[in-house]
This record gives C-alpha cells, structure tokens and sequence, in this order.
C-alpha cells in the first residue's frame, strides 16, 4: 500500500475484466478530451467539430464505409502484433512487414506469368511470406544473437521504405505513368473488388476477421499457443520446461509478420492498384496497429473492435481535411494521445486507488 | 575504551530498550500482526521464533520504520516514539541486519560502512571511518579488513560488515533477520561469540530465526509467534524443542522422519569428470563425480555460491556441459535440450520456484502440465485436451492438497507452500526415475516442508534416485541416505549420512576437511 497525497494505492494482482475495459474506454476519453486545444488552435470549437465528425461519418454507408476500410490492415496488421505481443516480442516493424507484403504482391501482379485465376491468390501467398520473411530476420537476430527486437523491427521498417522508393523510383518505375514515382497499374485480375458504392476490398476485411479468429483459436487451444503465451509471461520458466525459443519465436514472427504483409497485399491490390511511395501506402498502418494490439491487451478477437475504433480515427482525418479545413495529421495526434493515456492508466488497473479515510489521513499526516 | 570492567548495574531495572505494545498491522487479505507485545531490555539477547508468514519479519519492519503499525505504541527506552523510516530508527539507536545484505560489492569495508553516514568529512570519508572500524573491531571480537573488497568477503565477513554498521550508527538494539541462514557450523559459532560480547555491553539483540537448536543455544528468552500472534514469551532455561515446536505449528511435530533402509540398486543418475562454467565464464564445478542409486537420496551440501546451481542445471540440461559425462539411466544425455532430459524421466525441482517453476498469469491447471504440455494425453496433433488437462489437475489439487480457488485460479496468487505443492505434483507425475530438487522446503513453513520431505522420501522408496540440493543440513541429515559436500566448485567428500556428524560436514562445506570419495 502507498499512499500519495489524499489518496491510497493498494495493488491489484488480477485486474477483474471490467476493470481493464473501463480503463482503456477512459483512456480513449481523456485522449479525446487532451486533444480539444489542438481544434481551438485551428479557431475550432472541438465539441461542435466531434459532433460534425459524427454526423459525417455515421450520416450515410458511403462515409462510413471508410471506417471499415480504414480498419482493414489495421486488422491485419493489429492481429499480428497481438500475437507478438503475447510472446513478448516487441515487433515495431508491421509497417515495414506490411511494406515487403505489398512489394510482393506487386512483383506477382505485374512481372509473374501465371494464370490470371491464380494472380490473386499468389498475390496474397507470396505477400504473406514477404512480410513473414521480414518478420522472421528480428526474430532470429534476438534468439541467435541477442539483438534488442525493438531496435531491429524498427530499423527494418526504415530499410523496406527505402527499397520501396527505389523500386518506384528505379527498377519499377512504370513507363506509362509519365515521369510519377509509380509502377504500372495492375492489371484488372490483379483488383480486389469492393463492396458495392465504397471502397472496401471485402476479401481483406473477411481475411482479417477469419485470422483473428484462428489466431485467438491459436493462442488458447494448441500447444504452440501455450508455448507462446509460457515464452511471453516467464521466459525463465520457458526455459526450464525446454520449449524452443528459435523455434517459438520464429513461428511468432512468421504469423505476425506475414499478417502485416498480408495488410500490404490488400491497401496494393485493393486501393491503389500500384506501388506507389511508401508513405502513400501505409499512411502508418503498421505504427497505429501498435495501438490497436495494445489496446487489445493481446487478445486478437478485440483488435478487431480496436481495429475498427481506429479506421474511425482515420475516417475522422479524412472528413476533418476534406469538410472542416483541418490537416490530417490531427488523427497522429489523437492516436499518440491514446497510446499515451493507455500505458499511463495501467496504473489504474494494477492499483485501486482511493480516498484516504479521514482517520487514515490523518495518521499519515504524522507519518508522511 | 576498554578499560577494567566496572560492576553493571542489573538491567532488569532499568526501562526496557524497545517495548512494542498492542502493534496491530494488516495486508490485503492477511492480519500479519495481531495486538503484538515485544520487549528487549539492555543486555539481553531476545529470540522472535517462528514459522515463514508467522509476522516476525512484519514485526520487526515495524520497529525499522520500513513499515507503520495501523494501531499499538513503540517505546524506546521508556519513551513513546513515531518511527516513520529506517533513519528515525537509526536515530533512536535501532540496528538491522537484513537477511539479504544490503552491501555494494565493489567497495571496501570502510567505504560501505561511510556510505549515508553522518558526520563524516566530504572527502575521503572512508579514512575517518576506518580508525573507528578497527576500534569496534577489536572491542566486539569482529574481525574485517577495512581495506578489502565486499565481493572477497565470505557471507560470515559481510554479515560482520553489516553489524559493524549498524553499531557505528550507535545502534543499542540489533535487529538480526535469520542471520544463520548463509553461515557454516563455525562462522555461526563466530557470530555467537560476538552476540555474547555485545550482550556484555549492554546492548539489546532481536534474533529472528525459525532453528530451534540455535535459538536455544544463544537467546536468553524467547518468543514465540504464529499467523501474527504472540503465543507466549518463555526463558530459554525453561523451554526446550518440544515445547517451541509445538508453540511454533500449534500442534506436535515428529521430529524423526521414518526412513526406510536404503537398497541402492542400479545408478539412475551418474555424474563423471563434470566441468561446467559459471555465468560470468569462471569454472563452477571443477571436475565432479558422483552417483545416486535408484532409491537412494543423496544429498548436497554446501554453502550457497559454491557450484550447487550449476550443478542443478547442468544436470536438467540448462547449462553445457564443458568437459565430463551425464548418464541418466546409463544414456549420455550431454548436450541434449531440457525437454529431451526431461522426457527421459528427470524431475526437476526448481531453486527458484516462482522465478522458474510457475508461470504466474497461467492458471492453476496450465501450470500443471508445463513439460508435458507437448505429450499426450494433453496434447494432440498440436491441440491441448482440455478435458485430459482438468481431469489432471482435479486429481494433483487433491493429491498434493494444492489450496487453490479453483483450478483456473492464476497460479501467482497461491501461497509459497501452495506453489511448491503445484511444481512437485507436476514434476512427480508419471513416476520420474531421476529426482532433482533444490532447496525443495526453502523458506516454507513447518507444516509444508514437513509434507515435501515426506513426499521426496516416498519417491525414493517408489524407486527413484533423489539428488537433494539443500543449505540446510538439518534437513539434508534428515533426510539423505548419503551426503556430498561441495566446497568450490569441488566435492570434499561423500560420507553415509548415518556415520556423519555436523561437525564433519560443517568443516567440509568450509573447504577445511576433505575426504576419500568413494566410487
């Protein structure tokens, strides 16, 4: 028990589930609340332009379909890092997964002779081993040679962008597209189709959905769900029960990075229909989807709601640009708010705080 | 200083040095002190007698001003005090020797004894203090080199250190948490001898221990506590084992664990020629050979740091093997992984329980298939069976008489005695043929301890080789049908444990004794 100022913290082994949903609703709140001074800076009343937002984006199916396109490789991308995440591997680099998944899926798309009944499926196969193969270096550099996963996922992101700009700028640059940083458009067999009046590449959303169902499925059912989850809470258990970390971790990054590469195949082939500037692909998918695992709490059937949550923050940048004048970049600061509110009220969830007694105060008055 | 002793007033006139009276202090969930009435008085050597949760150490946090009481009154020396932290326990002249030493390694006697002094000068503080160490030194019979290093002092020498700090900070009272617990026979002779010197001057000792043996060997009265309670105070003329270990459990403890004769069939487990490295890539063990007989218990005894970890996991195949054999049941198994061992019928009962043998978030249940997770009938084709897993765990729960909850219950909120009985219904599933257990009863309570001991022993009379790593000697004379001494990385002997004496063994684990080992 600790006490500070008027108030009294006493730890909480296990936070009851109420708890940890109440939790991170607050923190959504107070993130939205912390973000009111950035509308008044643009001159903006910020409760008028929340419920402008709001009314734009749940008016018609058309807007708010954007929620669910928006949501769709933070899905894919946030199912990963669940997954990741309960093992305790800190993978930072879905952006850059998601980013080897779309140059894939662009090498197969535009250079691959095969039958156009099977381009999409390839697409998607060899997406998925892209972003898993980009998974699988950092794992592999932290079993065999100590490497901090942080630092490694990270860098990676920065050297697939990189090979992305080259590919658009050299290589790959499309002969077509008039001096743009493009490739070639994909040929039609090389499109995902959308739900009728939006754009949502509903292949992906359904692909997303069924992963985070047989990752969940995973985790709480197999023998390599178990060895993950023993790996993520006490590795020095791990070890004394002799599960195979190169093995375990290995298998963790080639799910968590081909999910991510996955996301790349679809934004390719379902939104833009070419490589293109990374920035422009990603809008920083791989680096939002942190939140959405961490606001899971590693359960990958909830990063289908956080997922969802945070294509609505993204739908919100989109309106706010294109209906209030504000930049987008306004959704970077909400999502940083969130994060930020999100590690800062664990405290809430591992303490229950409360008011001093009058008494109590009072003793501690004398003692503090 | 030490001039002709003077006639000493009888202290018993005098107020006492620290009364405690009525301390009431609660935990979430646990009443750890109940209306608890303590005295020390000037000259006397006062023993806190009880088992591991009993609330000695709560007790005496109290009076450290680490913790504070929620209702009763500290006096000092007839006075009523606030003690808010350790530094207004320091002032009103209160000592603690904390059962983990609170040293930094790399710095010299003195310069740990200056650190947080008051009064010392801004530069080379150290100087000033070593003049008045060799003074204490010599008054108390505590012998330390100011100059040397912490990290070359034995446990008994940092142990030293700490009480020549508390009594450089004027301590009259002297708190000491289980002080025996990291010396030999003859470094806890040491340290009595000191006790008895400071008793001499005047100064109040607290002794906390749960030894009975020793307990009544050095204290002039005794108290005794359970589950927060002071169940009584008695001289320690007066009182005898018995008497305590009944105050201590609450009911008669048998003392003797019935040991069946030992037949030694074929080696299950044989060691020949091991060397394996330490952490920091120093050699750990230097060449040790040893076997242990199916039904037979060896033990190994030693002080803490002289191998016994390494040993333990190079033998469950945590550690390689750099030089020498392992043969379990006859097949070498050098350089095979923990579960490859472990699946060839090896338990091990790991050191640090909480830190290796549990996996805290994960239920009661999950935990108890950790190692045979992959192997049916709890697993298939990559799928745990559930309901293989909860029959499993209903059927331990009761066996081991594992308290918990419910079997979902996550394993981190069972009690210490409670995880034990979770790691050995776990690892003595399936009728292992090698038996590994490190410090199995450390820090548990009677009751416990008294269970695990008899389980370990069933296991050898069902035929298993136990190897038993322990520090405590009592309990390795108890239990052992042999017993190996480590000293350094080296064996110093392997004796019968009926023909053993303690004092045999105590100059062994000091490295003083070496013995023919035999085959």
């Amino acid at each position: 028990m600790r006490r500070l100022g008027p108030f009294v913290f006493e730890p909480r082994l296990s936070p009851p589930r109420y708890i940890v949903f109440g939790v991170s609703v607050l923190a959504v709140v107070v993130a939205l609340l912390a973000a009111a001074p950035v509308f008044l800076g643009y001159g903006q009343n910020p409760w008028q332009a929340y419920a402008a937002i709001g009314r734009g984006i749940f008016g018609s199916w058309p807007s708010f379909s954007e929620v669910l396109r928006r949501a769709i490789p933070l899905i894919l991308c946030g199912v990963g890092l669940t997954l990741a995440f309960r093992a305790q591997f800190w993978n930072i680099g879905a952006e850059g997964q998601l980013l080897a998944g779309a140059v894939a899926a662009t090498g197969v798309a535009l250079f691959l002779r095969v039958p156009e009944g099977l381009r999409l499926p390839l697409m998607f196969l060899f997406g998925f081993l892209a972003g898993a193969f980009w998974g699988l270096i950092p794992a592999l550099l932290r079993v065999k040679l100590g490497v901090n996963d942080v630092i490694s996922t990270l860098m990676l992101n920065y050297v697939m962008a990189y090979i992305v700009e080259w590919l658009v700028h050299g290589p790959w640059k499309g002969p077509t597209m008039r001096g743009f940083a493009y490739t070639d458009a994909f040929p039609l067999a090389a499109r995902l189709s959308f739900l009728p009046a939006t754009r949502v590449h509903w292949v992906t959303l359904v692909l997303g959905v069924v992963m985070a169902v047989l990752i969940a499925l995973l985790l709480a059912r197999t023998r390599l769900g178990y060895e993950i989850r023993v790996v993520g809470q006490n590795p020095d258990a791990a070890r004394y029960a002799g599960i195979n970390f190169t093995v375990v971790l290995s298998l963790v990054m080639i799910l968590s990075g081909g999910l991510a590469g996955l996301a790349g195949v679809g934004e390719v082939a379902g939104i833009h229909w070419r490589l293109r500037s990374p920035s422009h692909i990603s809008m920083n998918y791989g680096y939002t989807a942190i939140i959405v695992a961490w606001l899971a709490r590693g359960n990958p059937l909830a990063a289908i709601f956080t997922a969802l949550l945070f294509g609505l923050f993204f739908a919100a940048g989109d309106y706010m640009k294109t209906t209030l004048g504000l930049p987008f970049q306004i959704t970077g600061v909400f999502n940083g708010l969130i994060l930020f509110f999100l590690i800062g009220f664990d405290l809430l969830m591992f303490w229950r705080v409360r008011l001093a007694r009058k008494e109590g105060a009072w003793i501690s008055q004398a003692g503090s | 200083m030490l001039g002709v002793p003077k006639e000493r007033p009888t202290h018993a006139e005098q107020p006492p040095l620290v009364l405690l009276r009525d301390i009431t202090k609660s935990f979430p969930g646990v009443l750890a002190n109940d209306h608890v009435n303590f005295e020390v008085r000037p000259g006397e050597i006062h023993a806190l007698l009880g088992e591991n949760g009993a609330g000695k150490t709560t007790l005496m946090n109290i009076l450290y001003g680490l913790y504070r009481p929620d209702s009763g009154e500290i006096y000092i020396r007839g006075e009523k005090v606030q003690i808010r932290s350790p530094r207004d326990a320091i002032q009103l002249g209160i000592g603690m020797v904390h059962q983990h030493f609170k040293l930094v390694l790399p710095h010299t006697v003195a310069e740990n004894v200056a650190l947080g002094l008051n009064g010392t000068p801004f530069w080379a503080p150290a100087k000033v203090v070593a003049q008045k160490l060799r003074e204490l030194s010599t008054r108390y019979g505590l012998h330390v080199d100011p100059e040397r290093r912490v990290w070359e002092l034995s446990a008994g020498e940092q142990q030293r250190v700490e009480i020549l700090k508390a009594l450089i900070r004027g301590a009259e009272v002297l708190i000491l948490d289980e002080p025996t617990s990291v010396l030999t026979p003859q470094e806890t002779a040491e340290l009595f001898k000191v006790l008895r010197r400071m008793k001499e001057e005047g100064h109040g000792i607290i002794f906390i221990s749960h030894k009975l043996d020793e307990v009544l060997e050095i204290a002039d009265r005794i108290t005794v506590m359970r589950r927060g309670k002071v169940v009584g105070t008695l001289l320690a003329q007066e009182a005898d084992k018995a008497t305590l270990a009944r105050m201590m459990v609450g009911r008669e403890v048998v003392f003797r664990l019935s040991k069946t004769t030992c037949n030694p069939g074929e080696a299950a487990l044989r060691v020949e020629d091991l060397y394996v490295r330490s952490d920091r890539g120093l050699w750990a063990l230097k060449g040790i050979s040893f076997a242990v007989c199916r039904g037979e218990i060896l033990g190994v005894a030693g002080i803490a740091g002289n191998g016994q970890r390494e040993l333990v996991e190079a033998l469950a195949g945590l550690r390689r093997v750099e030089r020498g054999r392992i043969l379990i049941l006859g097949k070498e198994v050098n350089g095979r992984s923990a579960r490859a061992i472990s699946d060839l019928g090896v338990a091990h009962i790991p050191e640090e329980r909480i830190r290796m043998g549990i996996v805290p978030g994960l239920p009661v249940e999950e935990n108890l298939i950790l190692k045979k997770h992959h192997r049916p009938p709890f697993c298939w084709r990559g799928f745990l069976r559930f309901l293989a897993i909860r029959e499993f765990a209903k059927r331990a729960i009761e066996e081991y008489g594992i308290i918990t909850p419910s079997p979902k219950t996550p394993a981190k909120l069972l009690s210490g005695g409670n995880i034990q009985r979770l790691i050995l219904a776990r690892e003595l599933s399936g009728r292992p043929a090698v038996v590994i257990a490190a410090h199995p009863t450390y820090g548990l309570d009677v009751g416990a301890t008294e269970q695990i001991r008899q389980i370990l022993l069933r296991q050898r009379d069902e035929g298993a080789a136990v190897l038993l790593v322990s520090e405590d000697l009592e309990e390795i004379m108890e239990l052992a049908d042999r017993i190996a001494v480590i000293f350094r990385g080296e064996i110093m002997g392997i004796v019968p444990a009926a023909e053993a004496t303690l004092e045999e063994i105590g100059l062994m684990m000091a490295g003083e004794k070496r013995v023919k080992v035999e085959g």
